[in-house]
Formats: C-alpha cells, structure tokens, sequence
C-alpha cells in the first residue's frame, strides 16, 4: 500500500530565514504519528505547508503517491487531506451543527446549491449530527460557538475535519488551551478516530503524545532532529537536551 | 424577526410576522394616495438595499461602489427607452439586469481577489470611472444634464405609467416581492449558508475545502445584478436618469440606509429604507437647510446604541418583555 502522505526534501525560508530545512518525512496508513519540538521549531509552518496554505521553497508533497505540491488548499481537501487549526477557527456566530454540516455539505457537494432550503438536504443533517452524537455534542447542536465552554469548540474542531472524511488527518494541537483535566476527554475522542485514517498530531501535552502516538518526529530548527516509536524519543538524550529537558523544568 | 440566518437546522417557511411589509405596503396604496411617487421610491430603494444586505450583510464584502451597478441599470433603461426606442418596461428590466450582472461578474472577479481597505477602495474606484464615463458621453447619457425622453410603454401593453403613480407602486411591489423572494430563498439555502460561513471564518472555508472567491464572485453578480433592475425600476418611475445614481454619495447613502434597519437580517433592508426615505422627506419639508442634521443625528445614535440597527433595537426590546413574561 502507498504511504499516506511524504515529503521529500521539503524546504522554505523567508529570505534568509530557513524555517524548514530538507524535511524527509512519511505518513504511515492508520498511522499514529506526532510531530513534536519546541517553540519556533517549524512545526506550524510544515503544517502549512502541507495543506497549501504556503508554497514551499523547494522540495515535494505526495499524498496517497500523487504530487500535491502545486494545487490550492480547496483541492487538497478534496483528495482526502483535513486538518484542523491550534487556534480555534471555528464559525464563531453559528450553530455547532452548522459548524460541521457546512464541512458535510462540500464534501456531498451540496454547498453550492440554491434551489432548496439547507434544512431539506437531509443527508448533510443527519451524517453531521451522527459525528456529534459520536464526539458526545448531539446535546449542544442547537448552540452557538460563542456560548460554548472552550474543551467542547475543540472536540467541535475536530468534528468540522470529521466532516470531510479524510484520509490524512492533521491535528495542530488538539489540546491547546484545554485545562489538562478535560484533556483526557479530546484524548478519548482521538483514541476513538477511525482507524483507517492517518492522523499527524503537533501538540505539546507530552502525556497526551506519548499515550497517542505509535511514532514520534522531533523538529528542531525546521530539521528532522530523530524519529522513533515513543520509548525510542523518550530515551534519546539530544531530545531531552533540546525538548523535553526544558518542558520538564518548565 | 429575528435575524434571518439561514443554516442547516432554520425552517425556511415564511413566518406570518414576515407577510407584514406587504399588508403595510398593500395599506399604504389604498391610504396614501398622495404619498405614491414616495412611496415608490422607498420600494425600489428596499430592492437595492437587499442586493446590498446579501453581499454586506451575508457575504461580509464591504462596499462603497454598489451605486455602480444601480446606476448602470438605471442609464441602460433609460439609453434604451430614450434613445434606442424600445419602451417595453419588462424588456427594459431586462437589459438592466443583465448589465448589472455582467458588470457584476466581471468587477467582482477583479476585485475579490482583495480584501478589506483595497476591496473598499476599488468598489469606489469602479463607481468613479462609470460616474466620469456617464459624465463624458453626452450624446448617449446627456451628461450633467441627465438624460430626458424615458418613454415607458404599460407595463404587460395593459397598465399604463398614471400621473398619480398607482401602476408605478403597484409595479414596483411586484417586482421588490419577486427580489425578495429569490433573496430570501438564496439565504436559506447550502448556498446562502456557506456565505455566512465565509463571512463568519473564510480562513475555515478554505480549510474545508470551499472554492471562496468563486462563491463570492457568484454572489456579487447576483446582488449586482439585483441592483441593477433597482435602477432600472428608478429610470421607470422617474422616467428620468441623473448622474448622482453613480454618485459615492448614493452608495453610501445606501449604507447607512441598511445600518439604520439592521444588517444581515433581510427585513433591516425594508425598514432602513422606510425610516430613512420618510425621515428625509419630512427634515426637507420643515427644515430645508438642516435636513441632514436630523440624519446624521438618528445615525449616530443608532451607531453608538443600537449596533443591530433598529430591528435589532425591536429584537432585545421583544427578548426583555418575553423574559418578563
């Protein structure tokens, strides 16, 4: 089987500022791999550039064995790569269930249309209150973003990439900003994730990176400093010197 | 009438409350006889400012040039009655939608590819080239002096233009009713949805994979092209085209209308309009010299206190007595 998602000698720098540097990197299928590193280390912009937002310097992306490199965000969704946002980029005035059927609604297709009412195309209703009852928000579908308690616009976060049904699923920082006793609640809803689904998550709760990840990728200075299964990182002494020393400290 | 926001959980059946601008308007024609050329002003002011409501209020572009498209649609219909001798009202509506719209879709597809301040200063830019263009070709658009000669033919062979302007009420009702409706299905509809979505985060489109720019160069040709049979609905009833319907002032004017009533709530565009329209017909009667005074005043304070416009006003004055209730 084809990897999920690679990149082969992916660069980009801002001028004289290289922000990733010859990143080589696979995505298994199913895989549960993380990306970790410290702050500045380049995860954000990989991220970035993996799903279009920027171009990069040089370099490859291929997703499920077809170059990606040069097509537009939009396109990308379309093929199957979803991700959501460290920052909650939610649709802040509408409903959480509008939040995830308008996801539903460009993956069936419908979105564009005008002739009948939004509430008549009730497959895009019924699959998006399906995902909300497995992230345990069927009871909040009626309210807005704004009125919701933080853990929850997370896991609504993660529903809106749900919606898109994709293959390579990019979480940047799933648990950023959730106190780390409601933690645990988004490391439930991930633990339960489709199988078939290659996730990539950044994150910096180590816990949660270590109970989650099968595999671990440490980015430093936008280079691939070590990649391992857990105990591997968590044995590695350039990683406690560069990461996880300071965190632990910290 | 609470904001009208569409979405995949609205029911998009007409509410009663929501019939009551046509019971009002259909009073108004029986009870105000002498308020008809007014009255009619006000409807086709309503049409444009929905067409303006749709792209400011649901699709978040702000605009300063949509007098661009109104004024337009307002010298094709007057070019072709005046000049080109076809007199059918219809057929005049028409062409101005059609010029609407093609202007639409080929402005918009320039400029939304900008955004904020640049988006704002290209959609004054548009309207200042169109008002120059009218301003130089006297010959087709009579220059400063407007254009003159609009002969309108009844509407159907049947209703002709009367002096007291009844068929002009009447035929500017039905088409703001027909404006109102494909506006207001737009709105409830995945499309009309997805508009608020990139309004709200067009960041998030993006990332779920909406083709953005096309959706909003779809919906300025639509609104555009709504404007411009508001146009063409003035040449009609004036049966004479000025160059301030291309004017900043006239877009702008039309802003403040739709702020006044409410933003993004599809009624906020009937009621800025009304108070407006009447409030200026009033402040010019008794206080010619200080008429805009009275508007900037109400304007300011609609600002400063009612940030929903006044429908927003009528909407947490109903949410208090419910409360109490």
């Amino acid at each position: 089987m084809n990897v999920a998602l690679e990149t082969r000698g992916l660069c980009k720098s801002f001028g004289a500022l290289t922000v990733a540097d010859r990143i080589n990197f696979r995505l298994e299928p199913g895989a549960r791999h993380a990306l970790i590193g410290p702050n500045g280390a380049g995860k954000t912009t990989f991220v970035n550039m993996l799903t279009g937002v920027l171009a990069p310097t040089s370099g490859r992306i291929v997703l499920a064995g077809e170059d990606i490199t040069h097509l537009g965000q939009a396109t990308r969704v379309k093929r199957g790569l979803g991700r959501t946002f460290q920052i909650n980029a939610l649709f802040r005035r509408l409903s959480v269930l509008d939040n995830v059927a308008l996801a539903v609604a460009e993956r069936l297709g419908v979105a564009r249309r005008m002739q009948r009412a939004a509430s008549a195309h009730v497959e895009v209703r019924s699959e998006s209150m399906e995902l909300l009852e497995t992230l345990g928000l069927a009871d909040d579908a009626t309210q807005r973003i704004l009125d919701l308690p933080y853990g929850k616009q997370r896991l609504v976060e993660i529903a809106i990439a749900l919606g898109l049904k994709p293959r390579v699923l990019l979480l940047d920082e799933p648990a950023a900003g959730v106190p780390s006793l409601e933690s645990h609640r988004i490391l439930e809803v991930l633990d339960r994730l489709p199988r078939e689904i290659a996730i990539l998550i950044i994150e910096h709760d180590m816990d949660l990176v270590f109970r989650f990840a099968q595999r671990i990728t440490v980015l430093v200075q936008g280079e691939v400093l070590v990649e391992g299964a857990p105990d591997e990182i968590g044995a590695d002494k350039r990683v406690h010197q560069v990461y996880l020393g300071e965190q632990r400290h910290g | 009438m609470s904001a009208h926001a569409g979405g995949y959980s609205a029911d998009p059946r007409i509410r009663g409350v929501e019939w009551l601008p046509w019971i009002l308007a259909i009073a108004a024609f029986f009870l105000l006889p002498e308020y008809l050329s007014l009255g009619a002003r006000i409807l086709i002011y309503i049409l444009y400012a929905l067409s303006l409501d749709l792209i400011v209020g649901y699709a978040g572009i702000i605009t300063l040039g949509h007098s661009a498209y109104f004024g337009l649609g307002a010298y094709v219909a007057g070019i072709l009655a005046a000049k080109a001798g076809i007199t059918d009202p219809i057929l005049q509506l028409l062409a101005s939608a059609a010029a609407g719209g093609l202007l639409g879709i080929v402005t918009g597809a320039i400029i939304l590819r900008t955004r904020a301040l640049t988006l704002l200063m290209l959609t004054l830019a548009i309207t200042s080239v169109l008002l120059e263009i009218a301003n130089k070709a006297t010959a087709l658009t009579g220059g400063a002096d407007g254009l003159s000669g609009v002969v309108i033919a009844p509407v159907l062979g049947l209703f002709r233009f009367d002096i007291f302007g009844r068929t002009a009420y009447l035929y500017c009702l039905v088409v703001l009713f027909i404006g109102w409706w494909l506006v207001r299905r737009m709105i409830y509809s995945p499309f009309g949805t997805s508009l608020t979505g990139v309004r709200e985060n067009s960041l998030r489109m993006h990332a779920i994979g909406a083709p953005v720019y096309w959706r909003l160069v779809l919906v300025y040709t639509l609104s555009a092209t709504i404007a411009g049979v508001a146009g063409g609905l003035l040449t009609q009833t004036n049966q004479f085209v000025g160059l301030n319907v291309l004017s900043f002032e006239s877009a702008g004017e039309l802003l403040v209308m739709l702020i006044l009533g409410g933003v993004g709530r599809i009624y906020g565009a009937f009621v800025g309009p009304v108070v407006y329209l009447i409030a200026q017909d009033f402040l010019a009667k008794q206080f010619p010299e200080y008429w805009y005074f009275g508007i900037g005043t109400m304007l300011v304070l609609v600002v400063m206190f009612a940030r929903g416009g006044i429908l927003g006003i009528i909407d947490s004055t109903l949410a208090k007595l419910w409360r109490k209730a």
